[in-house]
């Protein structure tokens, strides 16, 4: 599986506030938020995104809230991969349990720049920055989250247990 | 290789004998809770496992903190979906408008949490039961969903920051002063997957109240979780509320922590963390200087809207008079806490002060709705969170504080230390 599209960059700390704001939270329907996503850091994101399209921001992206609209919305919104040096760790594990996948990679996070082309082969954790021609390398997930994100999510994972025990 | 507190109450939950930090594993769980915003989502994703029903109902909570009594109709139709599936799955610990308080002082007071239980809510600031000295942490909605079908969830054992907290604070400086001194001290990230451990000769000073204060907020330092030793005064508050009999875990002489720091609390200020995260911190002092003038003040939210911190605010605005331009707001956490304001007089200390005094809400912390600010505005706020953003438009200001400071600068009209009003 890829993504592959343009970058939208963003700094440290992105919290899930500005990505979904909570006067937005009175809905969970993922397209409707989708509509706000990232409004309060950057209010063109939601219209200009497209399939595919790549964040790349700072440390510790998705801190504060433990909202799940956030990486929902993030995943509506249609972007293919959010790549960062490190995420809030109820970020981290929204993401992987609702299958938006997600990268961390300090030195592409860094280098990568607003507007280039990026392809991200998720099996091998590979980065391609097609506009500079650079490639990085992310850090693997471990065994037990890849296989969470190979069957599409938790919910996925678990009923397949549960499909198993009955 | 010993383990930490929380490592230790973890390994148990997985029946393993030892833990590593990374290790992968799963573990029961004792409570599993969601609030109106979470749930919502949770119980679609629930209804996706095939579970027909939760895998405990006294286990189950579901409070309706966030935007009840319903703000809106959108609102209201979330509110409706978690009390139909709460009634479905006969949940035991559902909590609704009339009984319902904000869930992280409604838990520990209705006795549902206990020393050395593994806790998950889907809200971030679960992490308050580390008060108690319970592994309690913060998840999204699929985990909760997964959790209410399970009893389980996976976790990676995290490592540790041990933070050795000696000597007694001076007056005005509460647990609320001591977590932002440490999050300005580590940054919003300084402890990104890690537990934050507390201990230390200090602790004895700190009441329950100040340790919910500080486990709140490890999660504004990015950590998994906060955690205090169940000492006699934790066990206390736990038998005295009725919860589970507390167990108690200690961290081994040979813990293995990435880093130890020490604070000596007589030494620290009230302290204010500046917009737009709550690693800025200025002391009071510096704050006052600044000669910041504010529109709003918010008392109340799961960091602060205890009875002792009503009794800080009643106490200073008691025979005086709020400045004519700050709007002042507070709101007890809890029904209980409500009615003791009551019958203790600090409601009329603060309708007498020109303060408004609400019905328990998480409302305008997360900018959800009673005291939503203008552009421009600031408010000092005994919240947790002060992102762009969080309390109304993205251009106005939070800036976190004590009830003392709040309350004092509510009467001056700018970030005011208690020490001169």
């Amino acid at each position: 599986m890829t993504a592959e599209g343009k970058v939208f960059k963003y700094g440290d700390n992105v919290d899930t506030d500005v990505i979904i704001p909570a006067r937005y939270l009175n809905v969970s329907s993922g397209e409707e938020l989708a509509k706000y996503c990232m409004i309060d850091i950057d209010e063109s994101f939601a219209s200009k995104v497209e399939k595919g399209d790549i964040i790349v921001a700072g440390k510790n992206f998705g801190c504060g809230s433990s909202r799940e609209h956030a990486p929902l919305a993030i995943k509506c919104a249609g972007a293919g991969c959010v790549i960062a040096p490190s995420f809030a760790r109820i970020f981290y594990r929204n993401a992987i349990n609702i299958g938006m996948p997600i990268m961390e990679c300090a030195e592409a996070a860094a280098e990568i720049k607003a507007g280039d082309e990026v392809s991200v082969d998720f099996a091998t954790g590979v980065i391609t920055d097609k506009t500079t021609g650079k490639t990085y390398q992310a850090e693997p997930f471990p065994e037990f989250m890849q296989k969470i994100i190979d069957q599409g999510g938790l919910v996925k994972y678990v009923s397949a247990q549960f499909g198993n025990e009955q | 290789m010993g383990m930490t507190m929380t490592q230790k109450i973890i390994a148990k939950h997985a029946g393993l004998d030892n833990v590593r930090a990374g290790q992968l594993v799963e573990a029961e769980l004792d409570i599993v809770m969601g609030n109106d915003i979470t749930t919502a989502v949770a119980l679609k994703e629930f209804k996706k496992t095939g579970a027909e029903g939760v895998f405990d109902k006294d286990k189950v909570v579901i409070v309706l903190d966030h935007f009840t009594p319903n703000k809106d109709i959108k609102a209201a139709e979330q509110c409706k979906a978690c009390r139909n599936f709460a009634w479905d799955m006969n949940v035991k610990h559902f909590y609704d408008v009339g009984e319902v308080g904000i869930e992280h002082a409604l838990l520990p007071e209705k006795g549902i949490v206990s020393a050395g239980q593994i806790i998950i809510g889907a809200d971030s600031h679960t992490c308050t039961y580390g008060a108690l000295g319970a592994f309690s942490t913060g998840v999204g909605s699929t985990d909760m969903a997964i959790g209410m079908a399970t009893g389980k969830a996976w976790f990676k054992v995290p490592s540790a920051i041990k933070f050795v907290l000696t000597g007694k604070p001076a007056k005005w400086v509460s647990g609320k002063d001591i977590i932002l001194h440490i999050i300005g001290m580590i940054g919003v990230d300084g402890a990104l997957y890690k537990s934050m451990e507390f201990t230390g000769d200090g602790i004895q000073y700190l009441s329950m109240d100040d340790r919910f204060s500080m486990a709140n907020m490890a999660i504004e330092a990015g950590a998994k979780n906060g955690i205090f030793p169940a000492d006699e005064k934790a066990a206390e508050y736990c038998r005295e509320h009725g919860a589970k009999e507390p167990v108690v875990y200690e961290a081994d002489e040979d813990a293995e922590y990435e880093d130890t720091i020490t604070i000596d609390l007589s030494k620290l200020h009230p302290t204010v963390s500046f917009p737009h995260l709550p690693e800025n911190t200025r002391t009071v002092e510096e704050a006052e200087a600044e000669n910041i003038e504010i529109d709003q003040v918010v008392i109340g939210s799961c960091t602060n809207g205890r009875i002792s911190d009503m009794k800080i605010a009643a106490d200073i605005l008691r025979g005086k008079h709020v400045n004519k331009k700050v709007r002042t707001i507070i709101i007890p956490a809890t029904q209980k806490i409500y009615l003791e304001c009551v019958e203790r007089g600090y409601v009329e200390d603060f309708i007498k002060a020109g303060a408004v005094f609400s019905v328990p809400t998480c409302g305008p912390c997360l900018g959800g709705y009673m005291g939503i600010l203008a552009s421009g505005e600031r408010c000092v706020s005994t919240t947790n969170r002060n992102f762009v953003g969080r309390m109304g438009a993205k251009d106005s200001e939070v800036y976190l504080a004590s009830p003392a400071v709040a309350a004092a600068s509510a009467l001056t009209g700018h970030i005011t230390s208690p020490e001169n009003v």
